[in-house]
């Protein structure tokens, strides 16, 4: 039958295709490691890591690491608000970073510092916008973790989820437009797929023919809602095909495996001028936030287990069998990684404050008269009780 | 969101609805002296989105059906001047609309988008309200989305029910980082829309869609902006001040004409133009004049923006004022297809209005 959606055959069967009708085999898990980091024989691998590459790669997940337990204990001894781990999950960020281009355009949720710092986001970037400091870009106004950087071509991180999934395709089309060999790279969780976003963007990206390459981190955990109760079917990487959007599942927790995955993805996205979907299956160690303790709905044998596979061992001994990494250079690289965390915090805890100025400049391109009136109310408040100031913020 | 009544030209009995005729305006000052021609609202919508997309090779246009011209046809010739790369279909998705125009903003685009009803904006309010608005704000100024510009037709049409009528401005008034224009009439509408377009911060423009078909005056062919946040004053008056938006301003117009025939009262009639920021000046200097202030819109009287203007004008002309200001607007009910001619602030209940406030 010709229909306007495309050719449809007939059949005389009334057959109905799905779950408990016609079980579809489940989409297999992509990898190149098994769960300890020695490399499987016969994996496919079209992108081949160099020892410079590999090197950097485990130097920024050390440095993620280090940055996730120094941060973390701050915020539990209240230097600031809050505060989000990326534990279990920090190949998923730093090896799909690696394989992307510095002009790929990236949009994320809240877990991926990793692929910030890749691209060169310091320790002290990250800790000057989680004390919200006169140094922090965002200049104040966001809760820790909410980075962005122009230079970086990372987008600006916003709470609500997946509102970042149909920009991502808009960009995308953009960059398509403009005839850069770019992506847009964007970022979610298995729970934000259950947003409306998530089938605006896939629908986007495959009708409009956007490069665009969706990284899913499938963590299992949305707060304390497991995937198993976030979907049917078969999980985020199954939904891809119906889109018409090319899918794949890789192993989060292997490094060389979501490099060849995202490096995979970003050949076809070009290649093709559309989208691909990635799932990158792997688990939340650490609690969702500062503000959360998961020993509460999940088991601590199951948190064990996944600790056993910590995604940053299976690479390091990846790289210990080709002979580019050693035990000793591993501690040393830990310690460094500490070191700079640490002075990272020192450092912006020392900063003044945004001014209160900057309360009304970035509403508008200019403030209407509406804000004028206002800061110079707030300004007049100020002036009669100084000290109701914040502490350390100046007024211009 | 399915949009039921797609058929054009919804505002063909309006005019008998609301015992209005057909407006017809002369050309103001502001635009005299321009080669004019006489254009329909949805006319001077496709005008500007022509010169629009002349000018910038970075503006695209997208939406609901407005590759083939829009349901309302206000963008009829768009993809066949401009490419279809530029001009374009997109899935019956709104909340994807605006994301999508978010993230080419944000590339540095100038996103022009439809959401076909007003009534069908609600989908898309989240990458409203949390994305684009706070875009520039969140990101210390590094990023913004100020190329984009969401049209979206609103308003009574005579028929239209719950879902092709409504006046949902006031929701978008309470979002700081975004602009809300509502134009009055064609003429105003071309050099309203192009000022949104161009402007750099992001803007929502509802359209006046009884009017697209309905109302015909000179509009000015080539290139005009009229700029945001002024009011006009659409009518001079000494007696009361009547303050409206988008089509409402030709109730007044016409109350205001009644009044003076019958009553011997001169109203001044102000088009706000501009909802976010909205030029309380004009308003203020006005009521400082008649001492008298009536507000009137379509949508519900609770929580809507005449709310905001009483407040800010009893704030600032306290002394002035002669009688309490008065907000004439729609019933605080979903709104009724079948009661729709008493649900309206009309001209009749203007002119009653008006009148026990002189009265006062």
């Amino acid at each position: 039958m010709d229909f306007p959606g495309g050719k449809v055959p007939f059949t005389e069967d009334l057959a109905w295709l799905g779950p408990g009708f016609t079980p579809r085999p489940t989409i297999p898990c992509y990898r190149a490691l098994d769960s300890q980091g020695a490399p499987l024989p016969g994996t496919s691998l079209p992108h081949d890591i160099d020892q410079a590459l590999a090197t950097r790669m485990y130097e920024t997940m050390i440095s993620l690491q280090a940055v996730d337990t120094i941060f973390y204990e701050a915020q539990r001894q209240g230097r600031f608000s809050f505060y989000m781990t990326s534990t279990g999950e920090e190949s998923t960020a730093v090896a799909s970073a690696a394989a992307l281009n510095p002009d790929d355009v990236v949009f994320t949720q809240y877990r991926e510092q990793g692929v910030l710092m890749w691209r060169g986001y310091t320790p002290l970037d990250m800790a000057n916008q989680c004390y919200g400091n006169a140094l922090d870009s965002g200049k104040g106004r966001q809760m820790p973790v909410h980075y962005g950087s122009k230079a970086l071509n990372f987008h600006t991180i916003s709470s609500p989820l997946a509102t970042q999934l149909p920009q991502a395709v808009g960009a995308a089309y953009a960059l398509k437009l403009e005839g850069k060999a770019a992506v847009a790279a964007c970022y979610f969780g298995e729970g934000a797929a259950s947003e409306g976003d998530f089938h605006a963007a896939l629908n986007f990206s495959a009708t409009l023919s956007a490069p665009v390459v969706f990284i899913c981190r499938n963590n299992g955990w949305a707060i304390s809602t497991p995937a198993s109760e976030q979907y049917r079917g078969d999980g985020i990487a199954g939904r891809g095909p119906s889109y018409g959007v090319p899918s794949l599942r890789v192993d989060g927790g292997d490094a060389v495996a979501v490099y060849n995955a995202v490096a995979e993805a970003r050949r076809v996205a070009l290649e093709r001028r559309g989208p691909v979907l990635l799932e990158a299956m792997s688990y939340r160690s650490g609690h969702h936030s500062t503000s959360d303790d998961s020993s509460r709905y999940r088991a601590a044998e199951e948190m064990a287990a996944w600790r056993a596979r910590d995604p940053v061992a299976r690479f390091e001994r990846w790289m210990a069998v080709r002979g580019w990494w050693d035990e000793a250079r591993g501690v040393g690289a830990r310690k460094a990684a500490r070191r700079e965390a640490i002075a990272a915090l020192a450092a912006a805890a020392k900063q003044p404050r945004p001014p209160l100025s900057e309360m009304f400049s970035d509403v508008y391109d200019e403030p209407p008269p509406h804000l004028v009136a206002q800061r110079a109310e707030v300004e007049a408040f100020v002036r009669a009780h100084p000290e109701t100031l914040p502490a350390g913020m100046p007024l211009e | 969101m399915a949009a039921i009544l797609r058929a054009p030209g919804l505002g063909a009995v309006w005019g008998t609805v609301r015992g209005l005729a057909t407006a017809v305006r002369q050309a103001e000052p502001a635009t005299a002296g321009l080669d004019a021609k006489q254009m329909n609202l949805c006319s001077a919508v496709n005008d500007a989105l022509h010169i629009a997309m002349d000018e910038n090779p970075k503006t695209l246009v997208f939406g609901e059906d407005v590759s083939f011209g829009g349901v309302f046809r206000c963008t009829v010739g768009l993809a066949e001047k401009h490419g279809k790369h530029r001009v374009f279909n997109t899935p019956l998705c709104e909340q994807g609309i605006v994301g999508f125009g978010i993230g080419a903003a944000a590339q540095g685009y100038s996103p022009i988008v439809e959401i076909q009803f007003a009534d069908y904006i609600f989908p898309a309010f989240d990458q409203i309200t949390n994305e684009a608005a706070k875009y520039r704000f969140r990101s210390g100024g590094e990023f913004d989305v100020g190329g984009l510009t969401i049209r979206t037709p609103y308003g009574a049409v005579g028929h239209g029910g719950h879902y092709h009528s409504q006046s949902p401005e006031a929701f978008f008034t309470h979002i700081p980082g975004i602009k809300v224009v509502m134009p009055s009439g064609p003429r105003e509408t071309k050099g309203l829309l192009l000022s949104a377009i161009r402007d750099p911060n992001p803007v929502v423009v509802f359209e006046a869609k009884m009017l697209y078909r309905t109302a015909v005056e000179d509009v000015p062919t080539g290139d005009y902006s009229i700029p945001l946040g002024r009011a006009r004053i659409a009518r001079a008056g000494s007696d009361v001040t009547l303050v409206g938006w988008g089509q409402q301003v030709l109730v007044l117009e016409q109350a205001a004409k009644e009044l003076a025939a019958s009553d011997g009262i001169e109203a001044e009639v102000i088009d706000l133009r501009t909802l976010l920021p909205w030029d309380a000046d004009a308003v203020a200097a006005s009521v400082e004049k008649t001492g008298r202030l009536v507000v009137s819109h379509e949508a519900p009287l609770t929580s809507g923006f005449g709310a905001e203007i009483v407040a800010a004008i009893s704030d600032r002309c306290f002394y002035s004022l002669e009688a309490p200001p008065l907000r004439i607007a729609g019933y605080d009910t979903p709104f009724p297809l079948v009661c729709e001619p008493l649900y309206l602030p009309g001209v009749q209940r203007v002119v009653d209005g008006v009148r026990r406030l002189l009265r006062a």
